[in-house]
């Protein structure tokens, strides 16, 4: 069974407040980039980036990250991960670097994230937007911005679709056994 | 102690016979064959109801590895096997340990066999002493003393100038040189047979030309001298082709060749399994389907079974490193009556080739049922069907290419010599 | 999707398979291009390389790539002589297995050792070469070569110098060329061409100037010295003017042809020094994507299921 818990407008709202708050935490963008998660979090790290630019003005670095060399799951996945590219073309040493994921779950991604970002560089901090917090945290990991917090199960499954034309963005839940 | 053997079909090609009779046997001895229904009375009757009642077994090519390699096989173990598989006449090849070039390894070999041997054991003498090619062994006192023919098995005879003297020399006593034919500079350090299978599998191949060219060289030699050749274990179409060849020219040569070189093609070694590696290799389709033609039209006279145990640590190991050769006393009748499954001989023709004829190219009077002949006899199911279990093997030798394989023919009592073997 | 738990050969590859690994390489040749070259996945894992045949190229490229992936990796020396007893082969690997190791990356100069170990094994065997049979991760990596350099596979014209008989970089690279559509000629004197080569679906030649004509890449292959005095060849200059890559020779092949060799090189045999060093030469390349190609096949097999 599934439900729609977010429609497009709900998703746009969420952004455009996610974009208000990562600048007024900040104090504006400077010293500011976006490093979304492979691959949920790479085209909302886009939308979050000309938000920001659009309140703003100028631009903001905007990279992606894959984090499956990093996962803790490789020898207990049922299926091969299949590797995505990184492209962060910019230095993020001494940055704030915020990095963007559709859901949080269980906190693990994150943890790999941050273990791959490092390995970049040495950001002065590290920041974290999602879009939607469906709890059940396994590590000590929060959201310094968050577009909605959803109750879930822990079978659930929460889908977030972000396309070309965001008339058609939706989040979906469905409901595991 | 009598034995009648009833209600079985008798066939036994030495005297044109095929047809329900009753054998009598009185100690190792065959004492009547009688009509249906008229045996006498006897202490033991064996009821071979649904079984072909045929003569044991004659393999002429078998390594029994007694002296020198008892860990392999030995007189005992191997006669077992033999019996196992419904042969009741083994003719064991010289290299041993040491070679059976001597009279005092021939007596060991018979005084061992008859203390422990479950059938009839025939010593092949080496034609050179040592295998080496160089001298050739005492043969008159080798025949005195038992050997019955004579090989350099396991090596070719590689100086082409002392197998033309065996051939000559042999020619005193009418008895076979046995050849393995093998030009060692040509099969080099091949481990299986040359051609698209060994370019994929990325093993050395032994290319046909290392049988065929010596197969050539010993038939011209053999036209030379007039001697008795015996081509050991045939495997290409090549080597086909020339001894046919030679028969019709009248060279008096036969020939044998093996279950494994007419139930597998080399494809199979796809699969690195070591107990597919024997040597002549196993080859391609194309041989297969001549070595059959050959059988047919007896060009091949004889099926036997270059039996060749190892030991499990001589297989287990890397595909260049292990022995070569097929542990295949017990399951040889069974592939070979597939021969006649497939219409390619009739159970005479293939009872023959097992029977009679090995034995008259071996010059011994085995292998028939004609009264007072030994009592060596196989009662055999040619309709029930057996999964091939080489660990159960009786032989030492587990090394099997034919593991796991569905057979029909199963042997079901053998008597060897008037001895009883028989399996639930 | 890998779906055995060893890497044996080419031959036991399906195209998408070895798609997989071009692609998961291609994410650690960027891994490879960083300041920090080293990431976790395999950290307390154990890669052993047993080579039963010396090897200094090979055995560090494995040993770096899992090094890169912060797997612990060992040595197991073997010497020459208990590789012609060949004793103690089942009894090394089991060895190795009891030690803890969760890889094994196995040379060895008798075809089908890999599958022996295979079976006998739980752990992940990887093929470092096998006798004449094959040499996978070689192939691997000089596909991903050729991809990266034509942004292609299919298509394209591949012609491969050398002892094809004695080689398994040949014969894993005419595996990997043919199953992902490109054309492969193989040019060598007939006494290095294996039986039924021709099978496979590839082009045989004698002469170099007509098999190296038009061609997209040629790869030149390593002569073993030794089969001048085991009768293939009379001599090494004859081999080099008959078949040696020179400058002369490579302009018959496709002017944006590019040039590969296994390594190591016999400069002056099959191939000269003015083409291995030349613009068109993407040996060191090679070298490089080793390492990437070997990291995802460790990779890729520890999330294999065993």
């Amino acid at each position: 069974m599934s439900k729609e818990i977010l429609d497009s407008d709900d998703i746009n709202r969420a952004i455009r407040r996610i974009a208000h708050e990562i600048i007024e935490k900040n104090r504006g963008m400077q010293n500011l980039c976006l490093v979304g998660i492979q691959k949920g979090g790479v085209i909302l790290a886009g939308r979050l980036a000309s938000q920001i630019q659009s309140i703003e003005g100028g631009t903001i670095d905007v990279g992606a990250l894959d984090i499956t060399f990093y996962r803790d799951d490789i020898h207990t996945k049922a299926e091969q991960p299949v590797v995505k590219r990184t492209e962060i073309p910019f230095t993020i040493d001494n940055k704030t670097v915020v990095l963007v994921d559709d859901v949080l779950f269980t906190g693990r991604s994150i943890r790999a994230a941050m273990d791959a970002l490092v390995d970049f560089g040495r950001p002065a901090h590290i920041q974290l937007a999602v879009l939607i917090d469906r709890g059940h945290r396994e590590l000590p990991i929060r959201a310094d911005y968050a577009g909605k917090n959803i109750p879930t199960s822990f079978n659930d499954l929460v889908e977030v679709t972000l396309g070309e034309d965001s008339r058609k963005d939706k989040a979906v839940l469905i409901s595991g056994q | 102690m009598r034995i009648l053997i009833k209600n079985g079909r008798v066939i036994d090609p030495s005297q044109n016979l095929d047809g329900f009779h009753e054998i009598l046997i009185e100690k190792n001895r065959i004492k009547g064959l009688y009509p249906e229904g008229k045996g006498p009375d006897a202490n033991k009757i064996i009821d071979a109801s649904g079984c072909i009642v045929i003569p044991g077994l004659v393999d002429m090519h078998t390594h029994l590895r007694e002296p020198g390699f008892e860990y392999k096989e030995t007189i005992k173990s191997g006669t077992m096997a033999a019996v196992r598989g419904g042969f009741t006449t083994v003719c064991c090849m010289p290299n041993t340990k040491p070679v059976n070039d001597t009279i005092t390894v021939t007596e060991f070999i018979l005084e061992k066999s008859l203390r422990e041997g479950a059938c009839t054991v025939y010593p092949v003498g080496a034609i050179t002493t040592a295998q080496k090619s160089e001298e050739l062994t005492e043969l008159e006192a080798l025949l005195k003393t038992g050997c019955i023919a004579f090989s350099d098995d396991g090596k070719p005879v590689t100086n082409s100038l002392i197998m033309r003297r065996a051939l000559e020399y042999s020619k005193i006593f009418d008895v076979p040189v046995i050849s393995h034919c093998e030009d060692l500079k040509l099969s080099e350090d091949g481990v299986m047979n040359e051609g698209f299978v060994s370019t994929i599998t990325g093993l050395s191949g032994i290319p046909k030309a290392a049988e065929e060219v010596m197969v050539a060289r010993d038939l011209s030699l053999c036209e030379l001298t007039g001697g008795k050749l015996h081509i050991a274990h045939v495997s290409t179409e090549g080597s086909v082709k020339l001894i046919r060849d030679a028969k019709a020219r009248g060279i008096n040569v036969t020939a044998e060749t093996c279950p494994h070189y007419f139930s597998l093609t080399d494809e199979s070694l796809i699969s690195y399994d070591t107990n597919l590696k024997v040597n002549p290799p196993i080859r391609t389709p194309q041989d297969v389907e001549a070595i059959k033609q050959g059988l047919k039209d007896c060009t091949i006279d004889v099926i036997a079974t270059d039996h060749a145990p190892h030991h499990i640590d001589d297989k287990g190991k890397e595909f260049d490193a292990a022995a070569f050769g097929i542990s295949g006393l017990e399951t040889a009748f069974a592939l070979s009556l597939h021969l006649v499954e497939s219409g390619i001989l009739d159970l005479k023709q293939l009872i023959t080739k097992m029977t009679i004829t090995p034995s008259k190219i071996m010059g011994i009077s085995k292998g028939t049922l004609t009264v007072d002949s030994d009592a060596d006899i196989a009662i055999i199911n040619t309709e029930k069907t057996f999964k091939v279990d080489s660990s159960g093997f009786l032989s030492k030798g587990k090394n099997s290419p034919f593991n796991k394989w569905q057979l029909k023919g199963t042997v079901e009592k053998t008597i060897a010599m008037g001895k009883v073997y028989e399996w639930a | 999707m890998i779906n055995s738990k060893d890497l044996l050969g080419i031959k036991e590859l399906a195209p998408e398979e070895i798609y997989h690994i071009l692609d998961t390489a291609a994410g650690f040749k960027d891994v490879l291009l960083r300041d920090i070259k080293k990431v976790p996945p395999l950290r307390g894992k154990t890669v052993v390389s047993l080579f039963f045949e010396p090897s200094t190229r090979t055995r560090t490229s494995f040993a770096l790539a899992s090094k890169r992936l912060s797997a612990d990796v060992v040595n197991f020396s073997v010497t020459t002589s208990s590789v012609v007893k060949g004793e103690t082969l089942k009894d090394t690997a089991l060895t190795i297995q009891s030690l803890g190791a969760d890889f094994v990356v196995i040379r060895h100069g008798s075809s089908g050792v890999p599958h022996l170990l295979g079976n006998l094994l739980n752990i992940s065997v990887i093929n470092a070469g096998d006798g004449a049979n094959e040499h996978p991760t070689q192939a691997l990596l000089d596909l991903f070569t050729i991809q990266s350099r034509k942004k292609k596979i299919k298509g394209l014209t591949v012609a491969i110098i050398g002892d094809i008989a004695h080689s398994r970089v040949a014969k894993s690279n005419i595996y990997a060329l043919t199953k992902l559509g490109a054309k492969v000629r193989v040019i060598c004197p007939p006494t290095l061409m294996p039986a039924g080569i021709e099978k496979l679906g590839i082009d045989v030649f004698h002469s170099i100037d007509e098999g190296i004509r038009k061609a997209d890449v040629i790869m030149a292959l390593r002569l073993q010295l030794e089969r001048q005095s085991k009768g293939f060849l009379p001599s090494l200059e004859e081999y080099f003017n008959l078949y040696g890559l020179t400058d002369e020779r490579l302009k018959l092949a496709k002017e944006d042809a590019i040039v590969m060799h296994p390594g190591p090189m016999n400069r002056g045999v099959e191939i000269e020094s003015a083409v291995a060093d030349g613009p068109q030469s993407v040996i060191l390349e090679q070298v490089t994507n080793g390492l990437a190609v070997r990291m995802a096949v460790l990779y890729l097999l520890s999330g294999v299921k065993k």
